[in-house]
């Protein structure tokens, strides 16, 4: 166990022109940790994700990243090959619609697969092994690994996505919306497979949701955003069951009783 | 005796900013000390404020003030102010809780529901479960459903799995709210001679029981909690 965190991210701000995307934001994350960041559309959650992933780049602010060798590493001092390095390798980014985080027209094999190569395995019979192996993890059955995503259904795509991110053993994965636009059945299970896979890996995750029984089921912290502004955070089941800031409340008590 | 956990001065209020920013005072001037080996009882009328106190213990509710001092891995800890990251260790070391409603998660079976808290703490899996087995066939649960995720079972059953997976660690300091409450008397039985064997290790145990005979049975005193009542200093 280490005492470092593995991202520190301080007065983190982005600005679109004189529209704030999200203002001031600071925390920590600690590796193996889950942190939700809630908030309804518009409330600068998918902007903090952003910047975060240096998919955009942020108005002002630091985020300083720890490397394998135990360096940190300001991410947006790096460059943009060191940049998408990282992305490649130390960190998976799930998107809410696996279309954006899939290639539609190869098979589920070779999208797991890429992604090992682009760390340099180069041997085909350990890069299809270990797809089969995580395709496996994620409940799709070996028959399935030369079908191309675009035949497979919503939840069995973010299964594929997942297993793509995760393949090449990242210690941070981002998520937006992981589980929008599924039923809830399917929901559920991904819900619990995720939970599974981020334990047994150990991986520290951003999960980025509106619903808050996501963040309940899968983090230990969590973040409620409003207007781009951090309104509360603290850990996950505090911050439900006693929320304190006005806005969480009523976030909460929005929630449908089944 | 050592004293794993020290209370004072705690005072709590909801503040409900959707009804106008009314603010429900909860309880005020909460003090007492847990020690090792005993187990005490929160008593007073419902609506006192007993499961509050359990839940601020806990972490699960915010302290507007006052301290919770805990021994955790050879410090103290002021679990009042401490940070989400030390509450999580302290959960997972220090202190344990049974809830009255086991909150399922999906596809998980009951067996590795029980198991996880060890599990956590960096025992081997297969070791945990064998525990969990051994705890699950003493609180008499059906062997059928130990490989079952526990949404479908009864409230009686589903509790029985929230005390397996509360009592099958060593946390030195035990937090019960209402374990007995669903259970039938045979039940009832098994975790008073669970709570005696808690205590005969030492553990600190702090407790809301509404069955009379369950409370005397594992009671060494009870804590009023209406000497807390909050509007007796807020008023």
């Amino acid at each position: 166990m280490t005492d470092e965190p593995l991202l520190r991210v301080s007065a983190l701000s982005k600005f679109y022109g004189s529209r704030v995307g999200c203002e001031n934001v600071t925390f920590d994350l600690w590796p193996g940790e889950v942190l939700a960041v809630v908030g309804e559309s518009g409330s600068g959650k998918t902007t903090l994700l952003n910047c975060l992933s240096t998919r955009l780049l942020p108005s002002s602010g630091t985020a300083s990243y720890r490397m394998r060798d135990g360096q940190f590493r300001e991410l947006y001092r790096m460059s943009e090959a060191e940049r998408r390095f990282l992305m490649r390798t130390d960190w998976g980014f799930v998107h809410q619609n696996p279309a954006d985080g899939l290639r539609m027209t190869v098979s589920a094999g070779a999208n797991v697969g890429e992604r090992l190569m682009a760390v340099g395995d180069r041997h085909y019979g350990k890069i299809r092994a270990t797809a089969v192996d995580w395709l496996s993890r994620v409940e799709i059955d070996e028959d399935r690994i030369d079908d191309e995503p675009r035949a497979f259904s919503g939840g069995m795509r973010q299964r594929l996505q997942i297993a793509r991110n995760l393949v090449t053993g990242p210690r941070l994965v981002f998520m937006d919306e992981p589980t929008g636009g599924l039923d809830v059945s399917v929901q559920a299970r991904l819900l619990d497979l995720l939970r599974g896979l981020v334990t047994d890996l150990g991986l520290a995750a951003i999960v980025v949701t509106h619903d808050l029984a996501v963040a309940r089921l899968l983090s230990q912290r969590m973040m409620v955003m409003k207007d781009g502004r951090v309104v509360e955070s603290g850990l996950t089941d505090r911050v439900l069951d006693d929320p304190r800031a006005p806005y969480t409340q009523l976030l909460v008590s929005s929630i449908l009783q089944v | 005796m050592p004293t794993p956990l020290v209370v004072s001065d705690v005072a709590k209020s909801f503040t409900m900013h959707l009804r106008d920013g009314i603010k429900l005072p909860v309880v005020a001037g909460v003090s007492f000390a847990i020690r090792a080996g005993e187990c005490a009882v929160l008593g007073g009328p419902s609506g006192a404020g007993k499961s509050s106190i359990l839940k601020m213990l806990y972490g699960n509710y915010a302290v507007d003030e006052g301290q919770i001092i805990v021994q955790h891995e050879g410090g103290l800890i002021d679990l009042a102010t401490a940070s989400p990251r030390t509450v999580l260790s302290v959960r997972r070391q220090t202190i344990g809780y049974v809830s009255q409603f086991l909150r399922t998660v999906p596809r998980v079976s009951a067996l590795d529901v029980v198991a996880e808290p060890l599990v956590e703490r960096g025992e081997e899996r297969e070791v945990a479960r064998t525990k969990a087995r051994s705890l699950l066939a003493q609180l008499n649960l059906p062997e059928k459903l130990w490989a079952l995720p526990p949404a479908t079972f009864s409230g009686g059953e589903q509790q029985r799995v929230n005390i397996a997976r509360g009592f099958i660690t060593e946390h030195p300091v035990l937090l019960l709210d209402e374990p007995t409450a669903s259970l039938d008397a045979k039940n009832r039985d098994v975790v008073v001679a669970l709570i005696a064997a808690k205590k005969a290790a030492g553990v600190a145990l702090l407790g809301i029981f509404h069955d009379l005979d369950v409370r005397d049975a594992v009671a060494d005193r009870i804590i009023d909690v209406t000497s807390f009542a909050a509007g007796k200093i807020a008023a």
